[in-house]
């Protein structure tokens, strides 16, 4: 049978747990399983710590508590950036619910939030100080996250576009994320991730090498197009299929660089 | 409300004085929804209800070995395991209320499972977490068989038996064939003169309703030794019907109470969760609830099967069709439920809402390794019209034609003779056309502007049952020694020809003896004293040596030719209000001689005299209750569709 | 195991035992006896049983009933003030915006938070709102006019 701990301090909670616990913040992948019967552990884990609900500045960077919802990035006049990635996880009611930390945890082919802080360069600070790239989180996904430390993009260097088949709200063929910063006038150490493209959310990296050095116009992005899906091996799911997902993909990598169709 | 319509076209159909249509009536549930106090199957509250949940099948098909649910049992919370031998009549086919098709689906697994997600045991316990921890616990052996996914490669010789009750993975029409038959002239002479032959396959994809209260019933006792079950059901007395028959228990002790339902569209007509919630009722003397999570409507709950559909058609130059001949595959999934049924509502529908005056089809109910599919809004109609349609479309283009222009030509109109022996009434195809054109800015000629749903009917050829060409095709067994061709007349079996005749009400020469049965008053039991002579026992479903002998197609008759000179004159150009079909049917030449090599077990013999008695409607009733083994000895009530 | 939680449900006063693990819906419905959300999907996709948590929409198939110890539930069993019904119930029926009526519960609670925070929406806003509600038997159109309705009218009143 199942047990539910509760602690006052994210510190405690992350104490508490084991590989048959599971961390509980906004509750939308967690009790899901626990409705479903998931036998894969039988403890939930939470913590009653404001503190992971805090957004506040911390030098040049926004600290991002892990439980913020989404709903609260898209009332934050300082996550404004945020906000078109926020408002693409679900309804009203999930967003109320669904936490930053927990989109990092979520399986394909969500993950929205989590696309856009990988083109952001999201550094994950754990409950014990320690700091990661969001990146390097991704590839083991454990252990408890205190909050999200994130440097905000300058005028519209960042872009976010999800792609589903139902509107306004519905699971994603993919998503994808930039982060383009220029040098004199030219696309330099940008940033490109896609989410439902592969198992967790991912930067692209030979997007991000073709787009070095180009202008942002139809001619100098013709190499990140054709470059779109290289090195991937996009999922089948009953969203589409990874056939689907890879003939798309250049199209709406597009989309997203030129600002076309912005929605 | 700003409903439009035609008081032009529906003068004599339609009463003038309407007092309801186009104004605003409450509906009667309406202030139960928006309170929430509408109260659907799960909105019932009992003292100590149990929850059940099934063990299912991991694989697509497999044989079952051994089943071990000790250490389930031994779990808390399980208050009882039922196993496919706890089921007084385990094995059902929905429609057996009504006797169509035989038994096939056990309602818990015992030897094989045949589709992703079949029940094994089901299991009842106090909470849902400890029933499904007890699911987990329980360790079935399974010997994994070949599988078919495949509604054709189901149908070679070398696919694996899906279905045991029916080897040759069809459902078997008439105890006859193996595919539902529709002939209606010739079309493979008509081919023969046809300027085009435009051909095309289509395909639909299995369809879950996807309602958003999953299916469920809740069992609990009742007062008086009854049972009361709120269900999700949109088939209240069949669900009766089946519980009673797989509890072997009589209806009376069922309370049944449903018709609030949050969403159907089809999927919720299966009756499978009445039968174990209540059979766990029985076994525990506790209220118990069997509902589907979300996964598993989507996994187990019986789609719109998938279908596929070709369709080849003759036509002349001038867009006219002279011919159309189908092959259709519905897929059934593991076990018949309703698909028997869609494949005979779509052969019904066939050729379309067209007056075609040669139409064959062959229409194959394929049982493969799938979820068995079931009822969903139209199912049988759905994606023969869509097949229809596009093909429509792309004889339009075969011949050059304007696509609205090519339906107007070739939609029924009153009086036409549709492929099914009935005479077309009340036909408005042509004025939608019409309607849809005007409203889309889409130009029509002239002559497709001016054409009506009124006049041109029933003229010449197209007002009469044409001689018929028939075959043998298809007998039940043939294609699994053989792998026949499914296509109509692509085969090497006997021919024979139906005359000419202009009664809808003809059937008697169509010999569907088998399907009449059904309608039969069932003497003894309701003392009828009518006609005498009516077949008074139901015989058992017949296997294949004694099927061949059961009545139909009377092919004594097939020997009379007609002469067409009524309908004779010059070919003539087609004009949209006046439609000679002269050239549309040619005499159709003496049959082939019977194939002399057909054994003699193979003949099909006339329908006994008896059911042909000159006294059709005093022999013709409903069949009321039902009285096969199996059935529920207790069941009441008639049974009608 | 179980154990208490109190809190408000439709502006009373609430105490019910809980099950270790157990979600709001269930707790609601079971302990209770508030029938009016539904369960159609135990993942948050369907909406039907959407609830409003201090004034919040929420998915309560996916919040854990412990955590609303304290807090204001808000279920569409409480819409009504005795006989009179909310606008919106009014209009759901003036504007036939119930067919099955499963999902109806969930969409007026959408449809609630909604017009608590924003009296006035625009139609695009409606559609957000209830973009997390699911309705099966599509009628999103009638659903939609009838909150834009129910919006005029409490502005006229």
């Amino acid at each position: 049978m199942l047990e539910v701990e509760t602690y006052p301090t994210v510190g405690e909670a992350a104490n508490a747990m084991d590989d048959q616990a599971r961390f509980l913040g906004g509750g939308t992948l967690i009790m899901n399983r626990v409705n479903y019967g998931d036998r894969r552990f039988n403890r939930i884990v939470r913590t009653t710590d404001a503190s992971l609900s805090e957004i506040r500045a911390e030098g040049d960077r926004l600290e991002v508590g892990a439980g913020v919802t989404m709903a609260s990035i898209m009332a934050s006049r300082d996550l404004e950036f945020l906000s078109s990635a926020a408002r693409a996880v679900g309804g009203p009611a999930i967003r109320n619910m669904a936490s930053v930390g927990g989109n990092l945890m979520a399986p394909h082919p969500y993950g929205d939030m989590a696309v856009a802080l990988l083109a952001l360069d999201a550094v994950v600070r754990m409950v014990r100080g320690e700091e990661l790239s969001l990146e390097d989180f991704l590839a083991r996904r454990n252990g408890v996250v205190r909050s999200l430390l994130i440097r905000r993009p300058q005028g519209d260097e960042f872009r976010f576009r999800k792609v589903s088949r139902v509107k306004p709200k519905g699971v994603s063929v993919m998503s994808m994320a930039a982060h383009l910063t220029r040098s004199a006038g030219r696309l330099s150490g940008v940033r490109i991730a896609y989410g439902a493209m592969a198992p967790t959310p991912v930067r692209v990296r030979a997007v991000e090498n073709a787009l070095e050095g180009v202008s942002l116009d139809h001619a100098g992005i013709a190499a990140a197009l054709s470059a779109a899906t290289e090195g991937l091996d996009p999922p089948d799911d009953p969203i589409a299929s990874g056939w689907y997902r890879r003939e798309v993909a250049p199209v709406h990598l597009r989309r997203l660089l030129l600002g076309e169709d912005a929605r | 409300m700003n409903a439009e319509y035609r008081k032009d076209l529906f003068a004599d159909e339609r009463s003038d004085d309407f007092d309801v249509v186009g104004k605003p009536v409450l509906r009667q549930d309406i202030m139960g929804h928006v309170t929430g106090r509408s109260k659907f199957y799960d909105d019932h509250a009992f003292d100590g209800l149990l929850h059940m949940r099934c063990v299912r099948s991991p694989h697509h098909h497999a044989r079952i070995r051994s089943v071990d649910s000790s250490a389930a049992e031994r779990q808390d919370g399980v208050v009882r395991v039922l196993g496919g031998r706890d089921v007084p009549v385990n094995t059902n086919t929905l429609l057996s209320l009504i006797n169509f098709g035989r038994d096939d689906e056990p309602l818990l697994a015992t030897d094989k499972v045949s589709y992703v997600g079949q029940p094994v045991l089901a299991i009842v316990a106090t909470s849902v977490r400890a029933a499904q921890e007890a699911v987990d616990a329980v360790n079935v052996d399974y010997e994994e068989l070949p599988h078919v996914l495949d509604v054709e490669k189901a149908l070679k010789p070398e696919a694996p038996i899906v279905n045991d009750e029916y080897p040759n993975n069809t459902f078997d029409y008439f105890d006859t064939y193996d595919h539902q038959k529709l002939r209606f002239g010739d079309v493979e002479t008509a081919f023969s003169r046809a300027d085009h032959i435009v051909g095309g396959e289509y395909q639909m994809s299995p369809i879950e309703q996807a309602p958003i209260e999953t299916c469920g019933a809740i069992a609990a006792p009742e007062t008086n030794d009854r049972i009361t079950v709120h269900t999700s059901t949109q088939a209240l007395f069949f669900s009766v019907g089946v519980t009673a028959k797989q509890l072997d228990i009589s209806s009376a002790r069922l309370h049944f109470i449903g018709g609030t339902v949050g969403g159907g569209f089809g999927g919720k007509v299966d009756s499978h969760h009445e039968p174990l919630a209540a059979l766990a009722c029985l076994a525990t003397g506790r209220p118990v609830k069997y509902m589907w999570d979300r996964a598993e409507e989507m996994q187990v709950g019986g789609p719109r099967g998938g279908e596929r559909w070709r369709i080849k058609d003759g036509v002349m130059r001038d867009g006219r069709i002279i011919a159309r001949a189908f092959t259709g595959f519905f897929d059934a999934g593991a076990y018949t439920r309703l698909s028997s049924y869609a494949v005979q509502k779509s052969t019904g529908h066939l050729p379309g809402p067209y007056s075609i005056p040669n139409v064959a089809s062959n229409v194959y109910c394929v049982f493969t390794n799938r979820t068995p599919s079931t009822a969903m809004r139209g199912f049988g109609i759905t994606a023969a019209d869509f097949a229809i349609e596009r093909h429509m479309d792309k004889v339009a283009r075969a011949v050059g034609m304007d696509p609205i222009e090519l339906r107007i030509l070739n939609a029924y109109r009153d009086g036409d003779m549709k492929a099914h022996r009935r005479e077309a009434k009340n036909c408005a195809l042509i004025e939608s056309c019409q309607a849809v054109a005007q409203k889309t800015g889409w130009s029509l000629s002239g002559d497709a502007a001016r054409a009506s749903s009124k006049t041109g009917g029933g003229e010449g050829a197209l007002g009469v049952i044409p001689a018929t060409v028939t075959d043998d095709e298809g007998r039940i067994g043939e294609r699994r020694r053989s792998g026949l061709a499914p296509e109509p007349f692509s085969g090497k079996g006997t021919r024979g020809l139906l005359p000419e005749g202009h009664s809808s009400n003809n059937s008697s020469a169509f010999g569907n003896a088998p399907q009449r049965k059904d309608m039969e008053a069932e003497v003894e039991r309701l003392g009828f004293k009518g006609a005498t002579g009516v077949p008074a026992t139901l015989q058992e479903p017949a296997d294949e040596a004694t099927s061949s002998a059961r009545p139909t197609v009377p092919r004594e008759t097939a020997q009379t030719t007609h002469p067409a000179g009524a309908r004779g004159g010059p070919s003539l150009p087609a004009a949209y209000t006046q439609r000679p079909a002269s050239t549309i049917n040619q005499p159709i030449a003496q049959p082939p001689a019977q194939a002399s090599g057909t054994p003699a077990a193979q003949q099909p013999v006339t329908p006994p005299a008896a059911a042909e008695t000159e006294s059709e409607t005093a022999t013709t009733h409903f069949q009321r209750g039902v009285r096969r083994p199996g059935v529920s000895r207790f069941i009441s009530g008639s049974r009608r569709r | 195991m179980k154990s208490p939680v109190t809190f408000t449900l439709n502006g009373s006063e609430s105490a019910v035992f809980v099950d270790s693990g157990a979600n709001l819906l269930d707790v609601l419905r079971r302990g209770c006896g508030d029938l009016s959300p539904k369960y159609g999907c135990g993942q948050g996709s369907c909406g039907a049983c959407t609830v409003l948590i201090d004034g919040e929409p929420h998915v309560s198939c996916l919040v854990l009933a412990e955590t609303v110890a304290g807090r204001s539930v808000e279920t569409t069993g409480g819409l009504a003030s005795g006989p009179d019904l909310h606008p919106l119930q009014r209009a759901f029926i003036d504007g036939f915006a119930a067919q099955c009526g499963y999902c109806t519960p969930g969409m007026l609670m959408a449809a609630k938070a909604l017009l608590d925070r924003n009296p006035s929406p625009t139609r695009s806003e409606v559609e957000e709102a209830i973009s997390g509600n699911l309705c099966r038997c599509t009628g999103y159109e009638p659903i939609i006019d009838a909150i834009l309705e129910a919006a005029k009218q409490r502005g006229a009143a």
